[in-house]
């Protein structure tokens, strides 16, 4: 492996690398669209838009919804 | 591939995007964990509020002569798992979001180590995602709040968040740039400068709603602003201080070698 060639040089200090854009895109797109879809059930699933009918997953969370603060009821 | 490429990127394609997929599962890990100490701080100091102001909302019903609301979901529920599950997912999403973030500014933020880049971001997420949104659109407890506008409070509330990350990521692209010309100190300078003028603006072109009953309790309002603004503080706190070990664990070839030298 590269990395542990450079860790392997004695006094060698190297700056912190990024890590590359496009190693981090897809993740970044996994990571956000997985984000999005957590925080509208919390936030938003039966009070603005439903997609589940009923008041059973806007009863359930209820109070965290008031809590982390997005508008309810 | 020459040596600039080799040194500027020491760990192979592969490497780096199990590194970055690496990074985004231990931030929703550490968000877990920081959402189990947020839910107890809630639980603590949030559900009093909660409690008082249900009951608040229940005696201005039965003064208006209305039937009480039927209970889908118990009280007891409502505040203990309903008050987790809420808080994991919130935590898990906002640690993902999070950790995306700092696979990419690491290593584009000039010399920082990966523990206070971790506590920096947070901060900074603090401040974009919860305290900008929240001095336009503060959290308010049950009995605020008509049914008939939660279609325009839902949008307005995330528009103030999008905006707000829009906001600063222009402050800190410009601040970036400004950095060889101005030196950081002064282009610091101009970027918080710069989020102050667009944050400023965008509060005051998002409209003002205000659902507030006049006779609502005040001592209960700010208590339970209180309780929720030190609920993400723990949150985000929490995210912070978990999260930087675990990401310094995962760039550990390149650090350790550092430390070993060092």
């Amino acid at each position: 492996m590269s990395h542990s060639l450079s860790s392997s040089i004695p006094g060698f200090a190297p700056a912190p690398a990024a890590i590359p854009v496009r190693a981090v895109l897809p993740w970044a797109a996994f990571g956000v669209v997985l984000a999005l879809a957590l925080l509208y059930f919390v936030g938003a699933e039966q009070g603005a838009t439903s997609l589940i009918s009923g008041h059973a997953v806007h009863e359930f969370v209820h109070d965290g919804r008031h809590l982390l603060g997005f508008p309810c009821h | 591939m020459t040596d600039v490429t080799f040194w500027a990127s020491p760990a192979t394609d592969g490497g780096s995007c199990l590194m970055a997929g690496r990074l985004l599962a231990r931030g929703m890990v550490a968000g877990v964990i920081a959402a189990c100490l947020a839910f107890l701080f809630a639980r603590i100091f949030g559900e009093p509020q909660v409690n008082l102001a249900i009951a608040f909302e229940a005696a201005q019903d039965a003064a208006a002569g209305m039937a009480p609301e039927p209970e889908l979901v118990s009280r007891a529920v409502q505040a203990s798992f309903g008050l987790l599950v809420a808080s994991l997912m919130y935590g898990a999403a906002y640690g993902g979001i999070y950790a995306v973030v700092f696979a990419f500014a690491y290593g584009r933020m000039g010399r920082i180590s990966p523990r206070a880049l971790a506590l920096l971001l947070a901060g900074a997420g603090f401040l974009t995602f919860v305290l900008i949104p929240g001095l336009k659109y503060p959290p308010n407890p049950p009995g605020i709040g008509h049914p008939d506008t939660i279609q325009l409070r839902t949008a307005t509330y995330f528009e103030v968040i999008a905006l707000s990350v829009c906001v600063m990521a222009i402050a800190i692209l410009v601040g970036r740039r400004l950095a060889l010309r101005l030196g950081a100190w002064n282009a610091t300078l101009c970027g918080v400068g710069l989020f102050v003028v667009l944050t400023a603006l965008v509060q005051a072109t998002a409209p003002d709603i205000n659902e507030v009953p006049a006779n609502f309790p005040a001592v209960v309002l700010w208590r339970f602003r209180e309780a929720a603004i030190g609920m993400q503080i723990v949150l985000w706190g929490a995210l912070g201080l978990i999260f930087g070990p675990l990401a310094a664990a995962v760039l550990a070839p390149k650090e350790g070698g550092r430390r070993l030298a060092g």
